[in-house]
């Protein structure tokens, strides 16, 4: 191990791996494979014997199994759906006249970003509110504006829906002082002696929430002004 | 936790065995062995060991990969969801909001409540627990309040994670990944490709290479955690902090959000990016990160500049 650990320190063979998985991705092998690929080649190449590297690789799948813990919610939103979740959803989207996809989805924007940059991480979610309630709603808000909608656009409208959670939710949380990100950060620093405050660092991550509340907000309003054009040429 | 994983383990034991009898499945043997193996690993994976726990991540990419098809589990018809929409009002929602409402709740309380000098839950994962609890109450009130088959929840939990098939594993399986990568040094050889190869003598430049090259790192790893302490150490503090006198705070929080811009385009950010497009039944699991990458790009580029005008001015 200790031979191991030394080659790994000195060699740029363990990036084999990052080229084995940038290849297998990009050729489309199913990412699954390209992963496991990925985790061997880079370990074979520090010098981990096979048995090591996959004993290494469950214990770390094991060790992560906290990861997939989300997907307990899969019976619930399936139940709900039954009842006819997403179709209320729709619903009550479709009694706002000044509803558009754009709109629907900067005031979503604007909640995650808000709600996560005081802690609440878990309030919002692709599983937990995106595929129940947002994407309908981006879906029915579409349909009172501009019509039925084609399968592509329907697809492009809930990518949206999807992005939206993930600007909110990345550009939000370091606002927050108690988020892990925040804490690696002011760690890092601590061990190489700066002492810094965690809220020094969640204030100086307020320009960048801006900004970034900007130009997706943009792109949002943008995307109303392109379904608005794709469904005049379509009726002319 | 142990119990919260013995509950996941259940339900994809639930999965595997409803699977089996899916005729409409033409691989429905792989897809009860793939949940079936989910649910030892949730089961026990504590007790086996390493070894056997790195041939079931072997079992499952391989099934994952090649064996898995899509159930069709009984479910409602839309004319039928309308009208129970119709009918039940906002019903439907409230076990909606119950669900984060008592996660919230519980991160407050539960790691506080104390039985004997042991507290209820490690205080580490108490919003996994809170937040698993919240899912346990919702589905108990939706199931008194619509009172549906009572393999309903079985069976609406299958539709989904059939629809979202081997993905399921994904983000696990990355975050295993970079385990490997940690313990075979993969972070320090990109530090010295970064320090070695580039002109880093303006502090421009310097800033440049540290936010760019944080989100290019925390594409190849799909997590800027990861990315951070790297960059940070390779460009980060011996150049922008020491040599050019730029603030530590800012330079780390600003980094940290440039590590973000290259989370919104990486595939390898599975459970942003690839897990959605699956959940959203998109047909392109890339389609969510084609519809970020305009985002990503302009984000990063103000990062820089905002990078540049505050570090060096407080």
């Amino acid at each position: 191990m200790a031979l191991a650990r030394y080659r790994a320190a000195m060699s740029l063979w363990p990036l084999l791996g990052i080229a084995v998985l940038v290849i297998g991705f990009a050729a489309g092998v199913n990412p699954l494979i390209a992963i496991v690929a990925a985790a061997l080649t880079t370990g074979i190449a520090a010098g981990l014997s096979p048995l090591h590297l996959i004993a290494a690789l469950g214990k770390a799948y094991d060790d992560s199994r906290y990861v997939s813990i989300i997907w307990l919610i899969l019976p619930v939103i399936g139940l709900l759906e039954r009842e006819g979740l997403q179709e209320r959803a729709r619903m009550l989207i479709a009694r706002v006249r000044a509803a558009t996809v754009g709109r629907v989805l900067i005031a979503y924007l604007a909640l995650r970003q808000i709600t996560v940059a005081v802690g609440l991480t878990s309030l919002c979610g692709q599983a937990q509110t995106v595929r129940p309630l947002i994407a309908p709603m981006a879906e029915a808000a579409a349909e009172v504006s501009i019509g039925p909608l084609s399968a592509p656009t329907r697809y492009v409208i809930r990518a949206y829906a999807a992005s939206a959670d993930n600007v909110g939710a990345f550009f939000g949380e370091d606002i927050f002082i108690a988020v892990s990100s925040i804490l690696l950060i002011k760690g890092f620093l601590q061990q190489s002696g700066f002492d810094i405050a965690p809220l020094r660092l969640s204030l100086w991550a307020i320009p960048t929430a801006l900004t970034a509340f900007a130009i997706h907000g943009f792109r949002l309003l943008r995307l109303d002004a392109r379904l608005k054009r794709l469904a005049a040429e379509k009726s002319s | 936790m142990e119990q919260v994983y013995w509950l996941a383990g259940a339900m994809f034991a639930g999965f595997a065995v409803r699977s089996v009898g899916d005729r409409a499945n033409r691989k429905r043997f792989g897809n009860t062995a793939f949940w079936g193996l989910l649910a030892v690993s949730f089961l026990f994976g504590s007790e086996l060991g390493d070894l056997a726990n790195g041939i079931l991540v072997l079992a499952l990419t391989a099934l994952g990969a090649t064996a898995m098809g899509l159930g069709s589990p009984k479910t409602t018809t839309v004319a039928e969801r309308e009208a129970t929409a119709r009918t039940q009002g906002n019903a439907v929602l409230t076990p909606a909001l119950l669900i984060p409402i008592v996660a919230i709740a519980g991160t407050l309380t539960l790691g506080k409540v104390r039985i004997e000098g042991m507290p209820l839950a490690d205080p580490k994962q108490v919003t996994l627990i809170a937040l698993a609890l919240g899912i346990v109450i919702a589905l108990v009130v939706a199931m008194l309040r619509f009172r549906p088959p009572a393999l309903a929840p079985v069976e609406e939990g299958r539709r989904l994670s059939d629809a979202i098939g081997w993905a399921i594993i994904l983000p696990q399986l990355l975050a295993s990944l970079g385990a490997v990568f940690a313990i075979s040094g993969v972070g320090g050889a990109v530090g010295r490709i970064a320090t070695t190869w580039l002109p880093l003598g303006h502090p421009f430049a310097a800033v440049v290479a540290y936010c760019v090259g944080m989100a290019l790192f925390t594409m190849v790893m799909g997590n800027a955690f990861a990315a951070f302490p790297v960059m940070t150490a390779a460009i980060g503090l011996p150049l922008i902090v020491h040599r050019f006198g730029g603030d530590p705070a800012i330079m780390g929080s600003v980094g940290m959000l440039a590590g973000y811009c290259g989370t919104l385009v990486t595939p390898m950010a599975a459970n942003y990016n690839i897990v959605p497009a699956a959940l959203l039944e998109l047909p392109d699991r890339n389609g969510v990160i084609r519809v970020q990458i305009p985002t990503a790009i302009p984000l990063l580029l103000c990062n820089i500049v905002l990078m540049f005008i505050l570090v060096f001015r407080f």
